[in-house]
């Protein structure tokens, strides 16, 4: 992660409260891989890290979208739906698409596959972008509501049933969707990779593009940046959409990692990803986060849960656990930026 | 807690002192909103506290209320020293305070909004026959034929008003603290309000009354207090008063704000055609078929009272109002139809009323808030260089002098002058042809407002720029403005150049005469 932090780090203003903000994810991650690597032999290896890391990654792509919604001062209980939506028309469109008046089965290419389902993830996130920009409707309602319709219609998609053939046929040319989920290089499992190129494109964005700046801004007081000249609106919808996208590329890597594709994957993700986000000291309020942050909240997430796993605890504790670090995270950010107000 | 309690006459002979306050001062941090006022309240009598924005009136209400507690000095009621724990307190004790934004519950009637935390409670709930019947009798002494199950949302102003002195009757109020209620109201509405305040100090209610509108708060009070700076300058009975006393009182010497530069006047930078603006209401028009046209290099400042329209003006000619009509035209190019961005892109640009909810972006650095709205000017392909807007930064600091050191520091450490000094800069780095200011000098102090209008004076000379800057104190017009705007109801009622007197001023503003 050394890379992908460094290079995601904010610009020049660096604060020693930034620094101690993150700091306290960071030695939390510390303490939680000493901790568990005491209590069992096989914990602290590399294998295992890589393991855990590819769990990451779901939430950690979730988490970055969340993290771009939340800097808006907004909140997107869609993704979770939007993954399981996307897995299952990444799914189905693996099984062939039957066009009747021509008579055949078309059988897209992986790649093809793969675009489809980004356009998938970024229509879902528009229509949530133009509800809460242009409608007005409160983004907590607006994605409540693509939460059960992207999930509806997953499941009268696939009538409830899971997609199990993802690896295509050499004869029809498209084999590889499970190279997502399964292949490495350098022994780095490609959905770590995905994750660390999203974490550096978003976190490069933040810091040091307009759009980044215009998110911030925006975030931090919309009418402001607004005055200021932000096309506060475009940036709004931007954030869904690729908060949409990001739960797409989501979807693809969980359904190539499980070879199937099931209409109730990703059900209460949401709720792990916005947990990432606040663990990483973004302010629900908008306007403060970072990327660097917001991925050590997912490894501090992925990395608790997995170890309580490895060390026998049984699921129903893994829950209390988690929600006890979340509750726990959102105090000491409080705490935090209670102290700035004057 | 019944209503004959609260309408009898309290005890005592009416004009005896019945609350004052002694050397009282307040201290915000650095910033001195007081500094030793003494104030005395007469039995059943009006008592009008006079002076400018930012005098320190409703510090010193605050303080009568229980609102906030003095840094220095004491309150006396009926003779003996008192310290409110908070407002509650003071209520219990007697002192109501209404403010300017009403505090009532627009979704809960009349009746509920009277008795809102102080319920009749029966062993079975709340007695809301009993809370009605005296809702009844409440309105009935004010002659408001208001029914107590009306929800408040549907009361004009005026009525809303009658609703938060009858809770204050309630609550058997003999100290009634009133700060600006005739502003949002009609004529006839403030006649029945003078009413109501004249039947009040009949039956021993003291009343102290705040208000910009000069010769009408003339007409109620009794006894007039100005303020100024935090100090009292002035008190005397209404008797050995007028109109001229207050002003004089209020404006006094000034401190330099600067004075019109002898910039060269180029083409009509702003025109503004028959504009028009609807107000909130949507009935009538906030700003009513109003033109104006500014030339580069010329400095005009529009003056007018709370609900005159300025601040609408300003936002609809900077976009982010609409219009119902009219045109506004930037060095000829019409830009009516243009969104914000693109206005500043076009060179037109706002420095808002509010900082703190419309300027700054309290999440980022001064840097970051001085670079918001020139993020293109150092934006290479698709990156921003950190070293151009460091240059940005840097130039937009020098010219209007923010004390920080190289805008990393957040933008809430600095006092209010320098933050208002970073907002202006943020527009001027834009390098626009128009600079609009709504209300610059809000809440800075005399030292910060002066550097303001001389940084305008200095722009406006060297780059030729247009600035029309809105003022609702009467001497910051006599400051670096060639031309004075006076702005009454949404329509322009008079203008005069850098030489007029402040009373000419207030006079077209509706201040000195109205109704």
């Amino acid at each position: 992660m050394a890379d992908i932090t460094s290079t995601s780090t904010g610009s020049g203003g660096m604060n020693i409260g930034k620094i101690l903000l993150e700091g306290r994810a960071f030695f939390a991650l510390v303490a939680i891989i000493i901790v568990f690597s005491i209590l069992s032999p096989v914990y602290f290896s590399v294998g295992n890290f890589l393991i855990m890391s590819s769990h990451v990654a779901i939430f950690g792509l979730l988490a970055i979208g969340m993290l771009l919604v939340i800097l808006n001062g907004g909140i997107d209980l869609s993704v979770g739906s939007t993954l399981g939506l996307s897995g299952v028309v990444a799914g189905a469109l693996m099984q062939g698409v039957e066009i009747p008046a021509a008579g055949v089965i078309l059988y897209p290419p992986v790649w093809a596959v793969v675009v489809l389902t980004l356009c998938l993830g970024a229509f879902v996130g528009a229509i949530n972008g133009v509800l809460i920009a242009f409608f007005r409707v409160p983004a907590f309602v607006a994605t409540l509501g693509m939460l059960y319709v992207a999930r509806g219609v997953a499941l009268l998609m696939t009538n409830g049933l899971t997609f199990n053939n993802l690896s295509g046929s050499e004869a029809l040319g498209n084999t590889g969707f499970d190279w997502l989920g399964f292949n490495r290089i350098g022994g780095v499992p490609i959905g770590v990779i995905v994750l660390a190129v999203v974490a550096v494109v978003v976190g490069v964005t933040l810091a040091r593009t307009a759009f980044g700046r215009w998110l911030y801004a925006s975030g931090g007081n919309e009418r402001a940046a607004e005055l200021s000249g932000v096309p506060t609106k475009m940036v709004q919808i931007s954030v869904y959409v690729l908060s949409g996208m990001c739960a797409a590329i989501a979807g693809l890597v969980l359904s190539s990692q499980l070879t199937s594709a099931g209409p109730t994957a990703g059900t209460t993700y949401e709720l792990t990803a916005i947990a990432a986000v606040v663990i990483g000291g973004a302010a629900l309020t908008g306007g403060r986060g970072t990327v660097r942050g917001t991925m050590l909240g997912a490894f501090v997430i992925g990395f608790l849960s997995d170890g309580l796993v490895i060390i026998g605890v049984s699921a129903y504790w893994q829950t209390v656990f988690t929600g006890a670090v979340i509750v726990l995270a959102v105090l000491l950010n409080s705490l935090q930026y209670g102290g700035k107000k004057r | 807690m019944t209503v004959q309690g609260s309408l009898q006459p309290a005890a005592g002979r009416i004009g005896d002192v019945v609350m004052s306050a002694r050397d009282v001062a307040k201290h915000y941090g650095a910033v001195q909103a007081l500094k030793g006022v003494n104030f005395d309240i007469h039995r059943g009598q009006v008592t009008t506290l006079f002076g400018e924005n930012g005098a320190g009136k409703s510090t010193l209400m605050k303080i009568l209320s229980g609102i906030v507690t003095p840094t220095h000095g004491e309150i006396i009621l009926d003779g003996k020293p008192v310290v409110f724990a908070n407002a509650t307190d003071a209520l219990a004790q007697g002192i109501s305070i209404i403010h300017q934004e009403l505090a009532l519950a627009p979704n809960l009637n009349v009746r509920d909004n009277i008795f809102m935390g102080r319920e009749i409670r029966t062993a079975t709930g709340v007695n809301f026959a009993e809370e009605s019947r005296i809702t009844r009798e409440l309105m009935a002494e004010l002659e408001e034929d208001i029914d107590p199950l009306t929800p408040v949302e549907d009361l004009r102003l005026g009525q809303q008003q009658i609703v938060e002195i009858a809770r204050a009757l309630q609550a058997n109020s003999r100290i009634l603290i009133m700060d600006e209620p005739t502003s949002a109201l009609s004529a006839s509405e403030v006649e029945v309000l003078f009413k109501v305040i004249r039947d009040l100090t009949a039956k021993g209610v003291s009343i102290v009354y705040i208000s910009h509108h000069l010769e009408e708060a003339l007409t109620v009070t009794h006894h007039a207090v100005v303020l100024r700076d935090g100090m009292m300058t002035a008190n005397a009975p209404r008797s050995e008063i007028n109109l001229e006393w207050i002003v004089r009182n209020m404006v006094g010497e000034n401190f330099d704000l600067g004075s019109p530069p002898e910039s060269e006047m180029g083409a009509p930078a702003l025109v503004i055609d028959d504009l028009c603006v609807p107000d909130r209401s949507g009935q009538g028009n906030a700003v009513d078929h109003l033109d104006l046209s500014v030339k580069a290099g010329e400095i005009v400042c529009i003056y007018g009272l709370m609900g005159a329209g300025r601040t609408e003006l300003m936002e609809c000619v900077a976009g982010r109002l609409k219009a119902s009509s009219g045109a506004v035209r930037l060095m000829g190019a019409d830009v009516s139809r243009l969104s914000i961005a693109q206005r500043i892109e076009a060179g037109l640009v706002l420095v808002p009323e509010d900082r703190q909810r419309d300027g700054l972006v309290q999440t980022m650095s001064v840097g970051q808030n001085l670079s918001l709205a020139s993020i293109g000017a150092f934006t290479r392909g698709l990156f921003t260089s950190r070293g151009d807007e460091q240059t940005v930064i840097d130039t937009s600091i020098k010219e209007v002098t923010v004390k920080t050191d190289g805008g990393d520091a957040m933008i809430g450490s600095l006092s209010g002058g320098n933050q208002q000094k970073v907002v202006i800069g943020k527009m001027l780095a834009t390098q626009p042809d128009v600079i609009l200011l709504d209300e610059p000098s809000r809440g800075i102090d005399v030292g910060a407002k002066a550097e303001v209008f001389k940084l305008l004076a200095r722009t406006a000379q060297e780059r030729g720029l247009a600035v029309v800057y809105t003022t609702s104190e009467v001497g910051e017009c006599l400051s670096v403005a060639h031309r004075i705007i006076v702005m009454r109801r949404g329509r322009i009622s008079a203008e005069f150049d850098h030489t007029v007197s402040k009373e000419d001023i207030m006079a077209a503003s509706g201040e000195a005469v109205h109704h």
